[in-house]
């Protein structure tokens, strides 16, 4: 009986957690989605644990703790696939920009240098 | 007024010690080209010293390899109209003289390669398994382009405009990727490649990697990026 206390107590602060990252702003939206989700679907599980039993042992799991595992597993590789996806598009954000930069840093200090010199010949 | 035509494009990682010489060379031996130095992060007073020697200087504001480095160039090239660029190492292992001999081979490829082993045998310096692996190299790159090449890790090399626009947009930044990789993508994009032989030296400042391990591990990276190279969708040029 404690464990499930314990999973709900897990669950409840996981989505309060969420909830007030999203709040102040921190976590965006489609990053938040996904966590409350998870939240939530342990919210179920850990108020109802038959519900988690029923689905392990319709789906053939001999121990309803491994279907968890499984889940989890999938859940974690999801996020993190996903996680790498964000930084390499980010990465390609960045090099543009940085190159944005670079070349307009150049042209700046070509329309300075250009400027001054004129500036110069007006004296 | 400058040539608006060729573009030197010097990219340098705190290359303070030998930039301002082979500046001066580059000059010499191409009075009438245009220079661009692309800092690519330095820590020294590399670029103080391409301003001072008067040439376009493109400050990365930290340092993004020489992929990025000859993106950033390329796309300087593309914006300014420039119809060919030659890549040269701001660490003195190239000879400018040959800069000639490889805009001169753009008139029947797009992408021209400096290769240091090509036809002959000054190329003592490079440690045996490092040759080894650069060899192997060699053959898998020219299987996978349909051109004989002999020295694709070779950073000396001269585009024209066509590749120019290619490579503004789609050089790739990764490890080996401006060398290696450059030439599957070079390749895939239907523009032609050949090389030619140039004479190099050995590094004025710092030493080049060796050893059988870092070889191997040279070796794998390479094919790696040769693999991504393949399986990403080839680009067309307009």
């Amino acid at each position: 009986m404690s464990s499930q206390w314990l999973g709900l107590l897990g669950a409840i602060a996981l989505a309060i957690f969420i909830v007030e990252l999203l709040r102040r702003g921190i976590l965006r939206e489609k990053f938040a989605v996904l966590w409350l989700v998870v939240a939530v679907a342990a919210l179920v599980v850990a108020a109802y644990p038959p519900l988690l039993t029923g689905i392990a042992s319709a789906l053939g799991f001999a121990v309803p703790a491994n279907f968890l595992f499984l889940v989890s597993a999938g859940l974690l590789l999801a996020v993190s696939v996903q996680l790498s996806f964000e930084v390499s598009r980010l990465e390609r954000s960045l090099s543009k920009l940085t190159e944005d930069h670079v070349l307009l840093a150049e042209r700046v200090e070509r329309l300075q240098a250009g400027a001054d010199e004129g500036s110069d010949g007006a004296q | 007024m400058t040539d608006r035509r060729l573009l030197v494009a010097v990219p340098a990682l705190n290359e303070a010690g030998s930039l301002a010489g082979v500046l001066t060379e580059i000059r010499a031996a191409q009075p009438d080209a245009a220079v661009v130095v692309v800092d690519d992060g330095s820590s020294d007073e590399t670029a103080e010293i391409a301003r001072q020697a008067g040439v376009v200087t493109l400050q990365m504001p930290y340092n993004v390899g020489v992929g990025g480095a000859m993106r950033v160039a390329f796309r300087y090239a593309l914006d300014n109209g420039y119809r060919a660029v030659v890549q040269v190492d701001g660490d003195g292992q190239h000879d400018a003289g040959d800069i000639a001999t490889l805009v001169a081979a753009l008139a029947d490829s797009s992408v021209v390669v400096g290769s240091r082993f090509a036809g002959s045998k000054d190329a003592k310096w490079v440690g045996t398994h490092r040759r080894w692996a650069m060899w192997f190299l060699a053959v898998v790159v020219s299987r996978v382009t349909s051109t004989h090449l002999d020295d694709v890790t070779s950073g000396f090399r001269a585009a024209d405009h066509k590749a120019i626009a290619l490579f503004a947009e789609h050089y790739p930044t990764e490890y080996l990727g401006d060398t290696v990789e450059s030439l599957v993508l070079t390749s895939r994009a239907g523009l032609s490649i050949s090389q030619r032989s140039v004479s190099m030296r050995p590094r004025r400042a710092g030493r080049p990697s060796q050893g059988t391990l870092r070889s191997a591990l040279f070796l794998g990276r390479a094919l790696m990026a040769v693999s991504v190279a393949l399986m990403r969708r080839p680009v067309t040029v307009g």
